[in-house]
């Protein structure tokens, strides 16, 4: 089962190996890791996606815990959750087919971000399933390249007074 | 004031109260060493290795309740310092280390003598922290010794460069620390207590068992007036040996591989485990799922990682043995609850009459090595003695026969298993209690590990008694090899005469004796111990024993080899006394 983490951590040197080798220590294979400052400059948000069991995983999350500078673990309920991600595609694009791709990329709100002689790029931000169904439709063109920053989640505003 | 930060260091230990470190000096920790012999309050103990350090200051912690101190150089010294990490962090045993490190101009850069030894000790301490900034010294420190000592206890290492020791600081050793990310919980909750409290109230075949949290949160009183209140049966590990008296009627040994039969048919056989600062080993559960299956099970422990890790808990308690323990004791006494063991004490001591630990004598012309543990025992058992292990056969011997009669007066290497660890760990608790009698019971295999650590004994007036299980054999693998691998001894016969054990510890200032027969034991063993300073008896034991009973790897703990026959409990309830009990 995929399990999304929100990990609040001390921004500092050195935390996201301690963080991140836990998970390998543990035998668990990372499946998307996003990090950035957050609304405290002294505090940093890791967004972990990790296939796992909840067994196991309650393991790992008691452990992330114990590590001194983890301030804060939460495994956000997908239902409570929102969710994002960018993406950047490099398609292939002769330019007679280049009407063809940006139409695909406006149905799903992409945005053109750079136009070559055989290539567009494709900027796109979304949950999961959206993302997974524009790199489908871009694949009948030949992808070229594809970046992406890794899920970023917050969980939902429900319970706020 | 402004000082170099080698020398706030040096004032941040003696603030600490730290009175002797173990180390071993090297290029970049030029300006610490130096700022070391000006301190009146520190002992410098040198070793010959500075894994010998680590150990060293691992057993000084566990005889003493403080945090053991480890000063190593960059670099090589910093590495030879991370088995003893290790064994530090699966023992939970509080102690910090300082290694040196090369210029912060130069780290990253293949430095002579550079190594990452902060990520390469992330997974074998509780925290570590590299001081790039002289001026972050005071606070590191603190926060070091306070993170090593409280909580679950475990090694902090502290990474120093040349250019932090050089570099100058505004020294102000903090009262107190704060961390975010750190605040153990200490009471247990207050409902999961009662709880606790009225499971026990009504077991009819309870038992304690209890493990280093008791010793580490200093709880061996609590568990002796609960054990006394409710007539609770009390099964010890290995890293709890000590935190029960072992010769109290109520203590029903150390269970798991090489426990004894009794004390794994009880657990076996309870209605309730009570899990006191203990974590499931594998080498105590064998078998997971028949792990004290008819038990509810209660499990205290400071860590909340260790709940539910390894065997599904019923009441989950989160806090300090010593705090939950009392609490349970508060319920318990409010509510005039009282022991309903007594059937289950006539099953336990039947079993222990017909299950005691056995092993074959001999004519009388052969050393067994259980007879000699017996009589190492018996010889110290009204002095203040600290025993420390090694690892292998030695050490499930001096486990079974060894009663361990207060609290932090037993020192072996549980979790990782460290062969070796026992010479310095014992150089270590003689620094930590100078008056007690140390005795180290060790084998042929161990003892080549660290043997160079002898000279640190001699040059340090540490007295220290060794007793040498020599049997030619890396003995525990060897037994494997005899029961499961057709006796092929691959890699594990060793020359009994190479060393003289007796001439090299003569060679070292040490009294030296060898024993090969039982009548010249008594003798041997008493003059070592009288003797002024650091002592060896060689005991030429039996080659071949076993260590008797053991659980089958991966089975079931009822169901173990050797010993007198019986089990597994399932058939011994059809037994008609144990009928009569029950009904």
């Amino acid at each position: 089962m995929q399990h999304t983490l929100s990990v609040l951590v001390e921004n500092k040197p050195g935390v996201l190996t301690r963080v991140t080798s836990l998970f390998a220590r543990r035998g668990f294979n990372i499946d998307s890791l996003a990090v950035g400052p957050t609304e405290d400059p002294t505090l940093s948000r890791i967004t972990i996606v990790v296939n796992a069991e909840n067994t196991p995983l309650e393991q790992v999350t008691k452990q992330l815990h114990k590590l001194i500078n983890v301030i804060k673990v939460q495994d956000l309920d997908p239902g409570e959750m929102v969710d994002r991600e960018l993406v950047l595609f490099k398609v292939n694009a002769p330019p007679e087919r280049r009407h063809e791709i940006i139409e695909v990329a406006n149905v799903f709100r992409g945005k053109i971000v750079d136009v070559g002689k055989n290539s567009l790029t494709i900027e796109a931000t979304g949950a999961g399933d959206k993302l997974a169904a524009m790199e489908d439709l871009f694949r009948a063109y030949g992808i070229k390249e594809i970046a992406r920053t890794g899920k970023i989640a917050l969980s939902r505003g429900l319970r706020e007074q | 004031m402004r000082i170099t930060g080698a020398e706030a260091l040096v004032r941040a230990l003696e603030a600490e109260g730290v009175e002797t470190v173990f180390g071993y000096p090297g290029a970049v920790l030029l300006p610490i060493y130096d700022a070391l012999y000006d301190s009146k309050q520190i002992r410098h103990v040198l070793v010959r290795h500075e894994q010998g350090a680590a150990h060293a200051a691992d057993g000084f912690a566990r005889v003493s309740g403080k945090t053991g101190v480890v000063i190593a150089t960059s670099g090589p010294g910093a590495a030879n310092t991370v088995t003893g990490i290790a064994n530090a962090y699966m023992d939970s045993i509080p102690i910090v280390v300082f290694t040196g490190q090369v210029a912060m101009n130069v780290v990253g850069t293949d430095a002579f003598q550079e190594c990452d030894i902060t990520g390469m000790t992330i997974p074998i301490t509780k925290h570590n922290y590299l001081v790039k900034d002289a001026a972050d010294l005071p606070e590191v420190i603190k926060e070091a010794f306070h993170i090593a000592s409280t909580g679950r206890p475990g090694p902090v290492l502290v990474d120093v460069p040349v250019t932090t020791a050089k570099g100058e600081v505004d020294f102000r050793y903090p009262d107190s620390v704060s961390l975010r990310g750190y605040k153990p919980t200490y009471r247990g909750h207050a409902k999961q207590v009662k709880q606790a409290a009225q499971l026990i109230a009504k077991a009819r075949k309870p038992l304690l068992y209890i493990g280093g949290g008791v010793t580490s949160s200093g709880a061996a009183k609590e568990v002796k007036e609960l054990a006394e209140l409710m007539q609770l049966p009390v099964t010890a590990t290995l890293m709890g040996k000590g935190a029960f008296p072992e010769d109290h009627h109520l203590f029903v040994g150390m269970p798991g591989m090489h426990g004894a039969k009794y004390t794994n048919y009880a657990i076996t056989e309870t209605d309730l485990l009570v899990a006191v600062g203990v974590r499931f080993d594998d080498r105590v559960t064998g078998k997971l799922a028949s792990f004290a299956s008819k038990a509810k099970v209660v499990h205290v422990d400071i860590d909340p990682a260790e709940i539910g890790k390894n065997k599904p808990v019923d009441v989950p308690i989160v806090g300090d043995a010593r705090n939950v323990l009392a609490a349970i004791l508060a319920e318990l006494r409010k509510s005039g609850a009282e022991p309903r063991t007594e059937a289950w004490w006539k099953v336990i001591d039947d079993w222990r009459r017909r299950y005691p630990l056995h092993y074959e004598h001999g004519d009388g012309s052969v050393l067994m090595p259980q007879h000699v543990i017996e009589r190492v025992d018996a010889l110290t058992a009204g002095r203040d003695r600290v025993v420390v292990t090694d690892v292998g056969q030695h050490q499930m011997w001096a486990a079974q026969y060894v009663k361990v009669r207060t609290p932090r007066t037993w020192v072996s290497s549980g979790g990782l298993g460290t062969m070796g660890f026992s010479l310095p760990a014992a150089i270590g608790a003689k620094a930590g209690r100078p008056d007690a009698l140390v005795v180290d019971v060790v084998g042929d295999g161990s003892l080549q590990m660290t043997l160079q650590e002898m000279a640190t004994a001699a040059s340090h007036g540490i007295a220290v008694k060794l007793v040498l299980f020599n049997n030619g054999f890396l003995g525990m693998v060897r037994q494997w090899q005899d029961l499961f691998y057709g006796k092929r001894y691959s890699g594990t016969v060793l020359p009994q005469d190479t060393p003289d054990y007796v001439a090299l510890a003569k060679a070292f200032g040490w009294h030296a004796e060898r024993v090969d027969a039982p009548d010249a034991l008594d003798g041997a063993l008493g003059r070592a111990f009288d003797a002024d300073g650091s002592a060896l008896v060689e005991c030429r034991v039996a080659r071949e024993e076993l260590v008797y009973p053991m659980v089958n790897p991966g089975g079931s703990i009822d169901e173990m080899l050797g010993g007198i026959p019986g089990g597994p409990v399932s058939e011994m309830l059809d037994d008609e006394t144990l009928k009569e009990v029950w009904e």
